[in-house]
């Protein structure tokens, strides 16, 4: 693998932010405060050595903020960009695999979805009051329940780059001789892909979930911004955000924290998923 | 072509017809209803009004008789009235359409006028050290989450310089000029721009690196034409065609890019309109919203198509699907 300097530094960042994410209640621990305390006596602080960060609008400490709202930002991506490439795998291999009829339908409804103006309808998906189809009211107000939604509803949207990743790779594999032979040897189509087929077109798939990682801590920063995603008081970098803009006049410091880790976790996710393209595809090599 | 072009034009229709009665079946999902709203405002009303109101606004019908009711008041040209402004739903969505097509319009030049010399000049060397800061700067133009970029201008612009307006269409108080609307517009499409910009720009340089490679290129060098010749005329024309399929393709994230950042900056256009509708239980508003979104990302695409079969004779579109 060509590893350059960028693909380490981000490699490298994106395993500090998921260990500091991770050891979030260590460091609560450590730092003898609570991450939810509300203090509206200090409110707004600039940093000092009891806060590293200072505090936010109300009085909680800031890094500590930071830090589990990269629990849930990071999970929810994580989770989000697997649960959508295992649904583009699916369909791509599906498409590819059988062709005609099933692939051009498949593949018009992937079109479809990556043409059309996904946050609106994204934001109308959020906005569904999960009660009136039947949820009990704890259940459709749990911080699970919003974890869980947003995770399948930013995979319903993500999964058509996946789907035709893996379909381009099916295509070209299904005509190898060992496809040939296993049908020859008269096994049935559902083994072929899976056992044969997809193994085959791990690499694709690698470098579909990557960059839907970025893409999905993106929509999952917009939508919980806006209100939609995951609510307060649990933090997430998207939700943090949402406050800052009102006290832009105030404390512009507290807008720029939140946005800086989304930006490096997406910034480095899209330049591992690079790297990785171009290590795992023989064709990167000629064309640069 | 003709051919091609209604089937498309069906297919589009098919695809907004699905659209509508999938959206219609969510709105109706959102909390609270329209008529709980209203008479929360007012002590006075008695269950026997409530139930009035539903009659009257056909909220007592299933939801699939409404959905058909709407349809059909819709396609003689009745799009319902807005709950929030207390207006017919058309007239909104007329005096919200130019100002966002004023802002995609505009980005979308601003970013095509930086796209296109950044993408020749990273391609004239691949891998060269301009070529990695481009490509650098395009991965932070892709990765940045465009709500927070909008942040970053607005502290910056409007609360540390005071050189620009931190949101809104125009200054209160004073006159409304040309100028002082273009002073409001700067952050909006700088934001926007900052947001497709990179993609742009990636997509062309790609494209390029692919056409250098070309037979014809070399051709075109042997016989000893400048670089920028070769590059302007022989490269950059070819590279064109896969770039303005992915540019129909990418309307669909610039119509998601206004709604953030119209929002953000205050700018009453569609995207700033929809999402208040959404939010203000405006059935009627965000519906007819969402479709005309749709239907221009739509429209963006096939556009796209068919400048594509211009731009290059070796393709056409025949009705038996020779695409």
């Amino acid at each position: 693998m060509r590893a350059t300097l960028a693909t380490w530094v981000a490699g490298g960042l994106l395993a500090v932010l998921a260990m500091a994410a991770v050891t979030a209640p260590l460091a609560e621990l450590a730092m003898g405060l609570d991450a939810q305390a509300v203090d509206l006596f200090s409110r707004l602080q600039p940093p000092s050595p009891a806060h590293p960060l200072g505090t936010d609008e109300l009085g909680r400490d800031l890094l500590l903020r930071l830090l589990y709202g990269g629990q849930v930002s990071l999970a929810v991506g994580l989770a989000a960009a697997v649960v959508a490439s295992a649904i583009g795998t699916g369909i791509g291999l599906a498409a590819g695999y059988l062709g005609g009829r099933v692939d051009a339908v498949l593949m018009r409804v992937a079109d479809g979805v990556i043409a059309l103006p996904l946050l609106p309808l994204l934001i109308v998906l959020a906005a569904v009051d999960l009660t009136k189809l039947g949820f009990p009211p704890d259940a459709a107000q749990s911080e699970l329940t919003a974890i869980a939604r947003l995770v399948i509803l930013v995979s319903l949207v993500g999964w058509p780059v996946t789907a035709r990743l893996v379909r381009a790779a099916t295509l070209s594999l299904r005509r190898r001789e060992f496809v040939e032979a296993a049908r020859a040897l008269g096994f049935s189509p559902l083994r072929i892909a899976l056992r044969h087929v997809l193994p085959n077109a791990a690499a694709p798939i690698l470098v579909a979930t990557t960059l839907a990682v970025g893409n999905v801590v993106l929509f999952e920063s917009v939508l919980s911004f806006l209100g939609l995603g995951i609510r307060p008081p649990t933090p997430s970098w998207g939700n943090m955000l949402t406050g800052a803009q009102e006290l832009i006049w105030e404390d512009p410091r507290l807008a720029i924290w939140p946005g800086l880790l989304i930006f490096l976790t997406v910034v480095s996710v899209n330049l591992l998923g690079d790297a990785l393209r171009d290590a795992l595809d023989p064709r990167a090599l000629t064309r640069r | 072509m003709l051919g091609y072009l209604v089937g498309r034009l069906l297919q589009a229709l098919t695809v907004l017809l699905l659209l509508s009665a999938a959206t219609y079946g969510l709105l109706g999902l959102m909390p609270g209803d329209p008529i709980d709203l209203m008479s929360g405002a007012n002590p006075d009303i008695t269950p026997a009004d409530i139930a009035r109101l539903k009659a009257l606004h056909g909220l007592d019908q299933p939801i699939w008789s409404r959905y058909l009711a709407w349809v059909s008041a819709a396609l003689q040209g009745d799009f319902g009235y807005s709950r929030l402004y207390a207006q017919p739903v058309l007239d909104i969505v007329a005096d919200r359409l130019p100002v966002t097509l004023m802002l995609i319009g505009v980005s979308l030049v601003v970013a095509l006028a930086i796209a296109f010399p950044a993408a020749m000049f990273a391609a004239r060397n691949p891998g060269g050290l301009a070529d990695r800061a481009i490509n650098l700067v395009c991965f932070a133009g892709i990765s940045v989450p465009p709500f927070w970029l909008a942040l970053l201008l607005i502290i910056l612009f409007a609360v540390i310089l005071g050189w620009l307006p931190a949101g809104g269409m125009a200054s209160t108080g004073g006159e409304a000029s040309t100028l002082d609307r273009l002073r409001h517009l700067i952050l909006p499409v700088a934001t926007l721009t900052a947001a497709t910009v990179a993609a742009y720009t990636r997509h062309l340089r790609a494209a390029l690196i692919e056409v250098l490679s070309e037979d014809y290129v070399r051709t075109a060098r042997a016989k000893g034409l400048s670089e920028h010749r070769v590059m302007t005329r022989h490269a950059l024309r070819n590279a064109l065609l896969p770039v303005v399929t992915l540019l129909g393709l990418d309307f669909g994230a610039l119509v998601s890019g206004a709604l953030i950042t119209e929002t953000m900056f205050a700018q009453l256009g569609m995207g700033k309109m929809i999402y208040d509708a959404i939010m203000g239980n405006d059935y009627n508003l965000a519906l007819v919203g969402l479709l005309v979104a749709a239907g221009a990302t739509l429209l963006g695409s096939l556009l796209a198509d068919l400048a594509y079969a211009r731009l290059d004779p070796r393709i056409s579109y025949r009705a038996d699907g020779g695409s």
